[in-house]
């Protein structure tokens, strides 16, 4: 027990380790010093979780803190670690991803001036990823929670004389303020109607609150946990960049791209998909939550998909399509789908890892070429990137037997059969997701890595491909990126969360489904009969006509649609809409508060008014610290006449 | 009266007979010390020092469980006792640390200092032990005995000599008042054991023609532990005492002392007259408000650190009592333990801060300068990072911010106030720290955006330095690990 705990401290600590050598002694131990210890400290973390994971899988949990903060009345703020096998599942593939951007970036950031700062940010990013995965309590999970947030603003600015990057990730993080109030107003109810911050107590307590309310406003009662469940999902769409709060995730790839990679596509914005999936005995008791939960998703979901379609942007398009892809998770959430969702999740942090990674590996090639529409015909000169890339947009699409066909699947599945309120809409925007998604991924393909080249002259005669640390990690993940997604039958449809996730008999699509499950064969033949399949075959071929045959179409059609694709272009005007509502109402309030606020009240009242109580104060205590004793010893027995009358008064 | 307390054992008053044993031999010894430094009267004083938390962790094996009675249970050695006893002697080791260096250059390192701080100690333990009104009084005049004398060490000092007056004329004051309040209560219960008195207010507290005898004794008694403490309105001699005497003395004054303050208020109010405790606590919520008021606003005006030091002690005593007065709520004790080891904690981490903001005045003093004015603080940060460094905690500290332990003092007595429903005091309090926060940051500020006035390089022995060192890390470890202080000032309270 002793060795494990152990072993569970060192989990998010090794990190920790190497953000603080590398961050505050990077000068000294140099570029080649800080990768070394930074690598080092998630190798270990990433070897300690698969052991970890080894001894959860051999039936072994552990619940308990180590740290005690501080103790305010009955609440204890602590430290303290819930392993399971959710926990264990996630921190094994947060590790390995972190591990393979932090190889891939030795060669992504080799000119880069801030290489030690970098390697500081990230490793710092997976012990905060860590710490919050790891946590048994709510007041750990918003400890890691703000601080992925925080990491994620820093890394999103790392350009920080770019005023493109500030702007960026000043937006992430007023957006996921909004996000964060809820989240932190759903963590204030549970503490004030449970009475505490672990995760254990709440949940068993849960089951006897179901039929608790609350006033909002008066005369309109709501179910407790309804409100509690949509304040924490009000978080998880900020963090997990639901619509719509979604506005940050594609501005947020103004960061180099090993943080696309690692924390705006494989780990931190899954963060709100976790904690769903963490809550699941406080969801499973509100209805009214579940079918937001799965409304927002299937909007998000097919939505995001459509913009990918008229981006130009190489990073922008995979951005989208990791808006549309968590948006499936939430689906999977909402329809009580956990494992699918967090299956979707694991699967997604591969092959999405490589698309962006590859994508990387591109625009480090091209030198900072963004622009597809300077790219093509890649695939000669950069065979690996290539064929890592196609194993992600394989998956991505969702064709089998690739890892993302099985969870994409799994997810419509569940769908399907979920009762809930809203689960035909979903239903339907998934399938038409399914298709669009098609589409956009092998766009991609088809526009940077076939046709005729359109890199200017000059890069193409240097172009040749990345060196090993780039393509080993390419290749590393898209391992998983096709074969993870044969656990299906083991993490889905077997019972492998067990206890760490508590679904109602009511809501058991997933169980259903899985009385169905005969193997991974009859699960893909039944697939290839099955309506996804097709449409996701369809928008590949489509995207195959329009983007090497018939290459002068897209802009027709373009034009044919005009105001309709001026608007999807436009990602339906949240941005302008935003920045009037918000910033611009932001701005009349500020300049109201400063002239009514601070003018009057503050500098009028406070800050002059409390100096002239002091100065008052002063010369009346100046008055009677005369220095003369009589003085003073008629003080002392003023207050004790004082004393006298006021308590024998009565 | 239990069979314990009358077969005396001589067991808790241990450490006692070897101080008052030891100091004597210190006094004599020391005038066969030629040296300058007088390095081995100080060792020596160090080893006193270190003898008696031995034999007090010794002793305190013995009443680990329950209180243990000596001399006919005039004395007690409880857990309470033996923790403040031992931040007592820390007290005085990290005083003699600071001072000495202070007191060399201006040669007034004699063996009398070290006796009388010795003296001084043995008083505050005969006071924290007291059982009975007699060893309290006892205890009581011993350490302020000593403490006069201390104030009037540099005796060609018009200022010293002047402070040293007022503080025993007010003192004697003082005394006279307790000990009027004493016979009070004597007079209404028969009894000068404090245990027995508790068992005679029980009985008589119902008796309304007996009632105002107890409390008009009461509000005497208060008037003495008001006056230890330094509360409002009977604070007048703190400011003026604090800036008379040498800072060594201020430091010592403004220690161990406090300590000793709180556990005559505790051995009288909480052990004594707990069954009064309506009266008395809202006597304590009166000058804890006016002494928070006073001190915070008055500290704000004050140019001399060391009388702006001496207005926050007035306040930060007047937070503290926020501790004691919240442990009965009508007539139930469960907040009581809480509540009182809250007030204990604040004592403790209180006179660790003294220490370190007087320690260093005492570091960037030097023969022929005086650092007493926020003048003298300007720039600190170029002369010396490190030890502006630990003034920023000791302020920070001070001011209750996280996560030094100043915080959490703050916080717990705050809480055990709200649990107590005095939200409206807390309230205040809060507002009223937070004006305190101005002048401590004051001195952050000067400290690290004014150009220094005075360049001179920070000398300092290296054990001062150290010691200095360890003392703002452990304002700063106690606030990001409280527990296990907490738990010990817990588990003292619980075993009254």
């Amino acid at each position: 027990m002793i060795a494990m705990k152990t072993l569970y401290l060192l989990v998010p600590l090794a990190p920790l380790a190497g953000a603080l050598a590398a961050g505050l002694f990077g000068r000294a131990i140099g570029r080649r010093g800080a990768h070394t210890v930074t690598i080092l400290g998630v190798l270990i973390a990433f070897l300690a979780s698969c052991a970890i994971l080894v001894d959860v899988l051999h039936g072994n949990s552990f619940n308990g803190a180590v740290y005690t903060w501080a103790t305010s009345g009955e609440t204890r703020f602590e430290i303290g670690f819930l392993i399971d096998r959710l926990s264990a599942l996630m921190i094994v593939v947060v590790s390995f991803v972190s591990l393979m951007v932090h190889v891939y970036t030795i060669g992504y950031m080799a000119d880069d001036p801030g290489y030690q700062r970098f390697f500081s940010y990230i490793a710092l990013f997976t012990f905060s990823m860590l710490m919050l995965v790891m946590a048994n309590n709510f007041l750990q999970l918003f400890f890691g929670w703000e601080a992925v947030g925080l990491v994620s603003y820093l890394l999103i600015g790392f350009w920080y004389t770019r005023p493109s990057a500030t702007y960026a990730n000043l937006k992430a993080f007023i957006v996921n303020r909004v996000g964060d109030f809820g989240f932190l107003l759903g963590i204030a109810l549970v503490l004030a109607h449970f009475g505490t911050l672990d995760y254990a107590g709440v949940f068993s307590q849960a089951p006897g609150q179901a039929g608790a309310t609350l006033e909002l406003l008066p005369g309109s009662h709501w179910l407790l946990l309804t409100v509690i469940c949509l304040c924490l999902f009000v978080g998880a769409m900020g963090k997990s960049a639901q619509f719509p709060l979604h506005v940050w995730l594609p501005d947020s790839m103004e960061g180099p791209t090993p943080i696309s990679a690692l924390i705006h596509a494989a780990t931190m914005v899954t963060a709100g998909i976790f904690m769903v999936a963490r809550m699941s005995p406080l969801y499973e008791l509100s209805q009214t939550a579940l079918s937001v939960v799965m409304v927002v998703g299937a909007i998000t979901a097919l939505f995001m998909a459509l913009i990918a379609v008229t981006q130009f942007d190489i990073k922008r398009v995979i951005a989208y399509s990791t808006l549309s892809q968590l948006g499936y998770m939430t689906v999977a959430l909402g329809a009580s789908a956990y494992a699918a969702g967090i299956f979707h999740l694991m699967t997604h942090a591969f092959f999405k890892a490589v698309l962006f990674l590859g994508a990387g590996s591109v625009i480090i090639a091209l030198h900072h070429e963004q622009d597809m529409r300077r790219m093509g015909g890649l695939r000669k000169y950069m065979p690996v990137t290539y064929a890592t890339v196609l194993v992600g947009a394989l998956a991505n699409a969702g064709l089998p037997p690739f890892a993302g066909f099985f969870s994409k699947d799994a997810i419509l599945e569940a769908v399907h059969a979920s009762q809930l309120p809203g689960a035909g809409f979903a239903y339907l925007a998934l399938l038409a997701a399914v298709f669009v998604g098609g589409v956009y991924t092998f766009r991609l393909v088809f526009y940077a890595f076939h046709g005729e080249t359109r890199v200017d002259p000059h890069v193409l005669e240097h172009l040749r491909e990345s060196p090993w640390v780039v393509t080993l990690p390419l290749v590393l993940l898209a391992i998983p990126s096709l074969a993870s997604g044969w656990w299906l039958g083991k993490v889905v449809f077997g019972n492998y969360f067990g206890s760490s996730i508590e679904v109602l008999p009511v809501h058991a699509g997933i169980a259903e489904l899985a009385a169905e499950y005969h193997g991974l064969w009859s699960f893909m033949l039944h697939g290839l009969a099955g309506l996804p399949f097709w449409l996701a075959l369809a928008g590949a071929a489509l995207a195959w006509y329009l983007y090497t045959v018939r290459t002068d179409l897209p802009k027709r059609i373009a034009v044919a649609f005009g105001p309709l694709y001026a608007l999807v272009e436009g990602k339906y005007g949240f941005d302008e809409l935003y920045s009037w509502l918000f910033a611009g109402g932001a701005r009349v309030l500020g300049k109201g508060l400063w002239r009514g606020g601070d003018q009057t009240v503050i500098d009028g009242v406070v800050v002059n008014g409390s100096a002239r109580v002091v100065g008052w104060v002063a010369s009346v205590v100046r008055l009677f610290q005369s220095g003369l004793i009589y003085q003073y010893a008629v003080s002392m027995l003023v207050g004790v006449v004082l004393l006298t009358y006021w308590f024998l008064r009565s | 009266m239990t069979d314990s307390m009358l077969s005396g054992s001589f067991a808790p008053v241990l450490p006692e007979i070897f101080l008052l044993a030891a100091a004597c031999v210190l006094l004599i010894a020391d005038l066969f010390v030629k040296s300058e430094r007088r390095t081995a009267s100080y060792v020596l004083a160090q080893l006193i020092l270190l003898g008696c938390a031995l034999l007090t962790a010794l002793v305190s094996t013995y009443s680990l469980r329950r209180p243990v009675y000596a001399f006919g249970g005039l004395f007690v050695g409880d857990q309470m006792a033996n923790l403040l006893k031992l931040m007592a002697y820390l007290a005085t080791a990290m005083a003699l640390a600071y001072s000495r260096e202070y007191l060399l250059d201006r040669k007034l390192l004699k063996g009398e200092f070290l006796a009388l701080l010795l003296f001084a100690l043995l008083g505050i333990m005969v006071l924290v032990s007291a059982n009975s009104f007699i060893t309290l009084y006892l205890g009581l005049e011993l350490l302020s005995l000593c403490l006069y004398a201390l104030v009037a060490l540099n005796r060609d000092s018009a200022a010293s000599t002047e402070a040293a007056m007022k503080y025993f004329v007010l003192g004697a004051l003082a005394s006279g008042l307790l000990l009027y309040g004493m016979s009070m209560i004597y007079g209404a219960t028969g009894t000068l054991t404090i245990s027995e008195v508790a068992q005679h207010v029980a009985k008589l507290s119902g008796n309304a023609a007996q009632r105002p005898f107890l409390v008009f004794g009461l509000v005497f008694l208060m008037a003495g532990i008001a006056f230890k403490l330094g509360l409002v309105p009977f604070h007048m001699w703190i400011p003026d005492v604090y800036q008379g005497a040498p800072t060594a003395v201020t430091l010592v004054i403004g220690s161990a002392p406090k300590l000793a303050a709180f556990a005559m208020a505790m051995r009288l109010l909480v052990n004594g007259l707990l069954e009064l405790a309506v009266d008395w606590q809202q006597m304590l919520v009166i000058l804890a408000v006016l002494s928070m008021a006073l001190g915070n606003l008055a500290a704000i005006a004050q140019v001399n650190l060391k009388r702006m030091l001496a207005y926050s002690t007035i306040a930060h005593m007047g937070f503290m009592l926020l501790g004691l007065l919240s442990g009965v709520v009508g007539g139930n004790w469960r907040n009581a333990a809480d509540a009182y080891a809250a007030a204990m904690y604040y004592t403790i981490v209180y006179v660790l801060m003294a220490l370190g903001a007087f320690g260093v005045l005492l570091l960037l003093s030097r023969a022929g300068f005086e650092c007493e004015t926020l003048e003298d603080m300007k720039g600190l940060n170029r002369r010396s990072p490190w030890y502006a460094f630990v003034m920023l905690v000791l302020m920070f500290s001070l001011a209750g911010i996280p996560p030094t332990a100043g915080f959490y003092a703050k916080l717990a007595v705050l809480s055990a106030a709200v649990s107590a429903g005095q939200v409206w005091l807390a309230v205040l309090a809060v507002i009223l720290a937070l004006v305190g926060a101005f002048y401590y940051l004051r001195v952050v500020k000067l400290m690290y955006f004014d150009e220094p006035a005075d360049t001179t390089p920070i000398a300092g022995s290296g054990e001062m330095r150290l010691v200095l060192s360890a003392n703002g890390l452990a304002l700063l470890v106690l606030g990001i690990v409280p527990q296990p202080l907490m738990a010990l000032c817990f588990a003292a309270i619980k075993a009254l």
